[in-house]
């Protein structure tokens, strides 16, 4: 069990070892151009993979979307 | 034609005319009008993703490819240097390392004017910190020169307040700016109509960055087209200079010779 808070909701999961890339996937969000900060700190796209998540993180994901 | 030619950071653009992607009904919408507009830059917003919701829609990166348009990621809607910094790191993430932003913190929901001195230091941070800042500011001649000072690649005063549609306020002020800066001048926020876009550009600035004027216009459509056509005008007569206000003139335009009678 694992507890997130993503996006300022917290979330809980079954799983308790995943990456931030699994994460993805879980929230069907596989393939969008997103951003995705963790505790204050930029994941970057590469690092996906290899960054393994811990309950409590903090997660900002984010996207573009219309603005002035 | 060079004198149509914007440069920003080291960039060239055809396009004097930057857009924002805000308030449009649907993203056909938003496509055909940034098209009508033949803006080259268009800003975006940064944030939150829906999660679980709508996980198929397309998203706007979809309608505008970055390969086709220049994206300006803003700070839209953040009130303290921390939070644009950040929201602009997220951004150069999410767009691949690009540096080009558009920075603007707020300074109060209702007017949304800026907060000079927040703009300031987060304008430092993302400065040192490698990006090409573009920012909205106050018409504060002060403020916009120490902006520039500071490294900022396009000072961009509002004309008026956001959203408002009011126009030219102070051409004044804007004169003042555009006469001190060695960087590009763009006027962001305000602009209603073709003639206020017409007008900032015979002021000589650079550029027109707008969102509203076009979004809220009853046909966006068309209020785009009207809007590439103003600021082209308005860099012309601002090239062509002027002739001088007179009163009344002594000189007519006809030949005052080779009367009849």
């Amino acid at each position: 069990m694992m507890v997130l808070y993503i996006n300022g909701n917290q979330r809980q999961f079954e799983q308790a070892n995943m990456s931030v890339a699994n994460l993805i996937q879980l929230l069907g969000l596989q393939g969008k151009r997103l951003a995705i900060e963790r505790n204050g700190e930029i994941v970057p796209r590469s690092l996906f993979t290899e960054t393994t998540l811990a309950s409590e993180d903090k997660l900002e994901i984010v996207g573009a979307v219309g603005g002035g | 034609m060079t004198m149509h030619q914007l440069k920003i950071a080291g960039q060239t653009y055809h396009s004097r005319l930057l857009v924002g992607t805000g308030k449009y009904k649907d993203f056909s919408q938003t496509k055909a009008a940034i098209d009508a507009s033949g803006a080259q830059i268009v800003t975006v917003a940064i944030r939150r993703t829906n999660i679980g919701q709508n996980a198929g829609e397309p998203s706007l990166l979809d309608v505008l490819p970055p390969s086709e348009y220049t994206y300006l990621p803003n700070t839209a809607g953040c009130y303290s240097a921390d939070e644009a910094v950040r929201t602009l790191r997220l951004a150069r993430e999410l767009l691949d390392g690009h540096k080009l932003v558009k920075l603007e913190v707020l300074g109060d929901p209702n007017t949304l004017y800026p907060n000079v001195v927040e703009t300031l230091n987060a304008a430092k941070t993302l400065i040192q910190d490698g990006f090409d800042v573009m920012v909205y500011t106050s018409d504060d001649p002060i403020i916009a020169k120490q902006l520039e000072d500071i490294g900022c690649c396009a000072i961009m005063p509002l004309a008026s307040l956001i959203g408002s549609g009011m126009g030219i306020l102070n051409p004044w002020n804007l004169q003042i700016i555009i006469e001190n800066a060695k960087v590009p001048v763009l006027v962001d926020a305000g602009v209603g109509t073709a003639s206020d876009a017409a007008i900032a550009m015979e002021l000589g600035c650079d550029g027109i960055l707008m969102n509203t004027a076009i979004a809220g216009a009853k046909d966006p459509i068309l209020m785009a087209s009207a809007m590439k056509k103003a600021v082209e005008a308005g860099r012309e007569a601002f090239l062509a200079g002027r002739m001088p206000k007179k009163l009344y003139s002594a000189s007519p335009s006809s030949p005052t010779t080779g009367m009849i009678g």
